[in-house]
């Protein structure tokens, strides 16, 4: 079983090449190692896929200790579970065509090593997140993510304004870290251990266990479940802990396909369905990872209708289908889950390289209003949106169809309040989706072309290198959702072990059963979400103008995505600087320096200076001084003398 | 293992160094050349005889190794005595490691009265490592106290702009926790009878009078490590020292502080340690979050990497305190870690001050146009502040931290603030710095490291990576006399620790 470890490996051993001898082997030859180690990576990615998830073949692979002390014993270990698996080719083959699609779109830029060696660097970290045994290495993953995300948001290091979004990227994810973090504590503390099995096969005796958390008694489960959860928002861009991702968008388009569309984004929804043995048994983080996961899946797909940026829509799009996966999960259809994680990582890598397709034919223009009228120029270009766009709008029969349709019966079938709220946001959500899709879509190759003629001259098809990887999406985002429907059904053990669901929580199960009307009102508000974009956008041009002065205050909170930035900015960025600066000048100059050093030395300078005073040379002064003493001294003598 | 006092030639070697140096005779320019090239041997050949110790040392016991004995004062019971366990050791051979790469990377940048600089490093080397190795309380105050006059004349003399202010600051701070510490020496040797640490070691003091020594023990090491608020000497004394002084502070002195707590203060006053803890615990929290916000908001590189440096020292002491395994280990090894990493950090911050001389943040940016593989190295050792898993940061700090929620969640919650802040103001400098475009003149110039400083910051780099995946070898050191240590807290009745040590799992649940 050790060769399961290559598709794990060899995305390093691409990294370490191409960043340590890219200036020696030349763009060319980076581009040589890394494609080409991913391409084997690929491949052994779906022998493991075959022999893993098909064959139950499921394998722990011992590399060495990594840190022992009492009772905290960390191994770096790999596990090759069925979750494992999916993961594994999902990220290997979507890593792959990317990488082959980034030797076109990073043609021009004169640091293509460093790209690729990030790209290849990026995956090996998203592997080594998905094949983690314990927490400590999830978390090693978890962070390792973070970081290339980080390197690769702010790649373009000249602009300020991505070096702003990298940084705020790895900070507000730090945030969700704090929670993971925690939550590891937590589960340490009580399981006296951070290796997946013994916690998993612990978790049923904890059940009504208490913790005592902050000077309060919790339920121990339902607050490691949140913590942990906290760390998946972050990493998932979920509703409060979302503000990254769109901002993610400076990075170079191939980045924002693989890391905030396709896998690492998605390392949230992984973790809770991984976590799954932890998480059935704490019904309240359940609740919790619905809740949000409803609320983002609308509150994106709200902003989403009015951004402009053709990559923005596409993120806010991401974030709000991650909510779905959430939702999923949070009603115990973890399968589903990872089925729209699956399903969504290749139309949704599509989409985004698509974009990147039309933005390299508009000259780097990323604004949709600056575009229009090109689809006759790039007819492949055009045609692969589509097969995104349908498969994102979960139209029959294209992959996202499947995976939406479940999760939205899932989420009626719970029969829970919260599963209701979740149902009904997403059925408005999937309006929402299908809407901007095909703004995104008639704004971009319709109508009017709103470019400067130079621009419009210019329009091209991009060259093979990069459509070819975008038909194989292409191929992906049709056929998947129908090959993996395996992964939600009730008469197939796909998942094995890896996954556990308490038979009390059978929303996936019920979700077959469910009335027509819910499994036909999905693709039904995906028709009249085309239809009411068709109205917007071809038929009626003007309209969109007149609503959005009609109703200005509704149109400026969702232009300026809820204002959460500029809330964030007051609350955190400047109370911190306001902090920092105030603990400095005040806290360490007037108050410690004051009081400590400097001022002893103050005091003691003054005191001297007065000292000095007292000799002023005069014989008559030191005579009365004398004279002072002497009375003194007597008065003393007499009285205690005595 | 011969009877070759080893550990007293690590000791003194630097001082044979000393020696050689004040022989050097010649113009002005030889001498430097000279005594740079002496310098640098004498420190090479220590380092590798500290390897031995490690190669040597034998991890299966607590007891001290290399025992040196030799009575000075029979009739007091003060004698000369040497001998490390497995908490020293470490810290004597990031000294010995320390040393070597602060000559080198004095080579260029101290022009001026080279010789005396060079012996300066020596003589200061020779009474670190004595601190680390002293088994005997009046030979290790007088190491202890004596490392400040070198560190002293290093600010004073070859110093910035503000020198003298900053080392008459950094003196004064110390001396008042000396007087203290002298003090509570000095009872001690009247309590028990003697000044020898391993007997000390098994020597009761009434609680009443523990209290007492702990506060005096404590005003010395506070002041050392620093701990909030006795930490405003560090940023000044750091701003102005030169890169080595800086390196030396950051890297070796700070950790003295924890050895005091870890070598004195627990296993000697444990009584007073366990009522101090909340003590301890407020003023390392409130030092994690303080620093944290105040580096936010500097504008020179060393003070921001200085203030960091007192926020690392919260996690030290949060782990020393509380009085588990991993606490414990971790402090240590976040203290080895912070003694790399800041040491890196500040030789990064000398390379471009060597080329530019400015630390003003704002004077740079966009340097990764012109230096790629700074940026690089800069890179690992940003990450390994923040912690980062897979670096040796993370693996302290992550310790630390389970030792803490163990003894208190609130402790172990608001420490993790600190990761989020390190962050922020880490890759701020980090971005300010490197990142953006290079528009300054006097940049557009400015050269990559050279072979010397790629040979400065190589073994660094290992280390800080090395500790942070494969850490195993140096925990497997650090295991028994840690377990020895926490032993020894626990002899002393009425410590809250015991319970939380060894629970079982079911138990726990049961209870609730």
């Amino acid at each position: 079983m050790l060769y399961y470890a290559a598709p794990i490996f060899l995305p390093l051993f691409g990294a370490v090449i191409a960043g340590l001898f890219g200036r020696v082997i030349g763009a060319r030859g980076a581009q040589l190692v890394t494609c080409g180690a991913m391409g084997v990576a690929a491949v052994m990615a779906i022998v493991v896929f075959t022999e893993v998830v098909l064959q139950g073949e499921t394998a722990t692979i011992v590399l060495f200790d990594w840190f022992a002390s009492g009772d905290l014993d960390v191994d770096w270990l790999l596990r090759f579970d069925e979750l494992t698996g999916v993961m594994v080719f999902v990220v290997c083959v979507v890593s792959f065509l990317i990488h082959v699609y980034s030797i076109g779109y990073m043609a021009h830029d004169p640091h293509v090593p460093r790209f690729f060696a990030y790209l290849s660097l990026f995956t090996f970290f998203m592997l080594a997140l998905v094949s983690a045994d314990n927490f400590l290495q999830m978390f090693f993953g978890w962070e390792g993510v973070g970081l290339v995300s980080y390197l690769l948001i702010g790649f373009w290091y000249k602009r300020p304004s991505a070096n702003a979004a990298a940084i705020k990227a790895f900070i507000v994810n730090r945030v969700g870290d704090f929670g993971f973090a925690l939550g590891i504590l937590a589960i340490f503390l009580m399981f006296d251990t951070v290796s997946f099995d013994a916690v998993f096969s612990g978790a049923p005796g904890m059940v009504d266990a208490e913790v005592t958390f902050l000077g309060h008694s919790f339920d121990f489960l339902e607050v490691a479940c949140i913590l942990l959860f906290v760390g998946a928002m972050g990493k998932s861009a979920q509703f409060l802990l979302h503000t990254w991702l769109p901002d993610a968008m400076e990075g170079p388009t191939p980045v924002s396909a693989l890391i905030h569309a396709a896998t690492m984004v998605t390392a949230g929804v992984f973790m809770v369905a991984r976590l799954s043995p932890i998480f059935e048994y704490a019904p309240i983080a359940l609740s919790v990872v619905t809740f949000f996961g409803a609320t983002t899946a609308i509150f994106a797909a709200t902003i989403a209708i009015t951004q402009n940026d053709i990559k923005r829509v596409i993120a806010y799009s991401t974030c709000s289908q991650l909510g779905y996966m959430f939702f999923a999960c949070g009603v115990s259809a973890y399968g589903a889950g990872i089925f729209h994680l699956t399903t969504h990582a290749f139309f949704k890598a599509l989409l985004f390289l698509g974009a990147g397709a039309v933005i390299h034919a508009m000259s780097d223009e990323q604004d949709m209003r600056k575009m229009g009228g090109i689809w006759r120029m790039i007819p492949v270009t055009y045609v692969l949106m589509w097969i995104g766009n349908l498969a994102l709008a979960g139209i029959f029969p294209f992959s996202g169809f499947f995976s939406k349709d479940i999760i939205l019966e899932s989420a009626f079938a719970s029969h829970t309040g919260l599963g209701m709220y979740a149902f009904g946001l997403g059925i408005l959500a999937a309006f929402l989706t299908a809407f901007y899709s095909w703004r995104l879509l008639f704004l971009t190759f319709h109508g009017k072309p709103r470019a400067d003629e130079r621009v419009m001259a210019h329009v091209h098809e991009a060259p093979p290198v990069m459509w070819v990887p975008l038909v194989g999406l292409a191929i992906g985002a049709v056929v998947i959702g129908y090959l993996m429907l395996p992964m939600v059904a009730t008469d197939i053990d796909f998942w094995g072990t890896s996954i556990l669901v308490l038979p009390i929580h059978n929303a996936l199960e019920e979700a077959h059963h469910v009335d027509f009307w819910v499994k036909a009102l999905p693709m039904a508000v995906g028709v009249l979400g085309i239809g009411g974009a068709f109205l917007f956008y071809v038929l009626k041009p003007e309209l969109p103008g007149q609503l959005a002065t009609r109703a200005r205050p509704v149109y400026l909170f969702l232009l300026n995505k809820w204002y959460f930035d500029e809330l964030y900015d007051i609350l955190f960025v400047r109370s911190a600087k306001y902090l920092g600066r105030n603990l400095w000048r005040q806290g360490d100059g007037a108050v410690i320096d004051g009081i400590g050093p400097d001022g002893i030395a103050a005091a003691t300078l003054s005191v001297a200076r007065r000292a000095v005073r007292l000799q002023s040379g005069y014989v008559y002064h030191y005579a009365f001084a004398m004279l002072l003493g002497l009375a003194a001294i007597v008065t003393w003598y007499l009285i205690a003398g005595r | 293992m011969t009877d070759w006092p080893i550990l007293s030639t690590v000791t003194f070697l630097p001082l044979v160094g000393v020696f050689f140096i004040l022989l050097i005779r010649g113009d002005e320019r030889q001498i430097a050349a000279n005594s740079r090239h002496v310098a640098l041997w004498t420190s090479v050949v220590t380092f590798a005889l500290s390897i031995v110790l490690i190669a040597d040392f034998d991890t299966t016991t607590a007891e001290f190794q290399f025992v040196e004995f030799v009575p000075w004062l029979p009739e007091h019971n003060i004698g000369y005595h040497l001998g490390v366990d497995g908490i020293s050791i470490f810290f004597l051979i990031l000294t010995t490691f320390l040393i070597p790469l602060c000559i080198l990377a004095s080579w260029e940048a101290i022009a001026t009265r080279v010789r005396e600089f060079m012996i300066a490093f020596l003589v200061m080397e020779t009474l670190i490592v004595g601190v680390f190795c002293s088994l005997d309380f009046v030979m290790f105050y007088i190491f202890f106290e004596g490392q400040l006059i070198p560190m002293f004349l290093i600010i004073g003399i070859w110093g910035g702009a503000r020198r003298v202010y900053s080392a008459f600051k950094f003196f004064l701070y110390t001396l008042v926790g000396s007087v203290l510490f002298l003090l509570a020496i000095l009872f001690m040797y009247l309590d028990a009878g003697t000044t020898d640490i391993p007997m000390l070691l098994v020597h009761e003091f009434a609680p009443a009078i523990q209290t007492w020594l702990w506060l005096a023990l404590f005003a010395s090491f506070a002041v050392k490590l620093p701990m909030w608020p006795f930490h405003t000497w560090l940023p000044d004394a750091h701003v102005e020292a030169p890169t080595a002084g800086s390196v030396i502070l950051a890297g070796i002195l700070l950790k003295m502080g924890g050895y005091g707590f870890l070598r004195f203060s627990l296993p000697m006053l444990p009584e007073a340690s366990a009522f101090f803890v909340p003590f301890i615990y407020s003023l390392s929290v409130v030092a994690i979050i303080y620093t944290s916000l105040v580096a936010l908001m500097q504008q020179d590189m060393k003070k921001l990497i200085a203030y960091s440096s007192v926020a690392h020292m919260g996690i030290v002491t949060i782990g020393i305190f509380t009085f588990t395994g991993q606490g414990i280990e971790g402090g240590i090894i976040q203290m080895l870690s912070h003694g790399i990493v800041s040491a890196a950090l500040f030789l990064c911050v000398g390379v471009v001050y060597d080329r530019t001389h400015t630390r003003e943040i704002a004077d740079y940016g966009g340097l990764v146009h012109r230096m790629p593989m700074y940026a690089f190295v800069l890179m690992v050792f940003t990450l390994a502040a923040i912690g980062l898993p897979g670096t040796s940061g993370f693996v302290g700090e992550f310790m630390v931290l389970v030792g803490a929620f163990q003894s208190n969640t609130w402790v172990a919650m608001l420490a993790l603030t600190g990761v989020i802040l390190g962050a922020a103001y880490m890759l701020w400098l980090y971005r300010r710095v490197i990142f953006g475009d290079l528009t300054k003149e006097n940049l557009k110039s400015i050269t990559d490291l050279n072979w010397r400083e790629v040979g400065i910051f190589a073994p660094l780099v290992s280390l800080a990576l090395v500790l942070g995946l494969y850490p195993e070898p140096f925990l497997d050191v650090l295991h028994v006399s840690v377990e020895n240590l926490i032993a020894q807290t626990n002899g002393a009745p009425g410590l809250p620790i015991a319970e939380t040590e060894s629970v079982p799992v079911p138990t726990l649940a049961a209870l609730n």
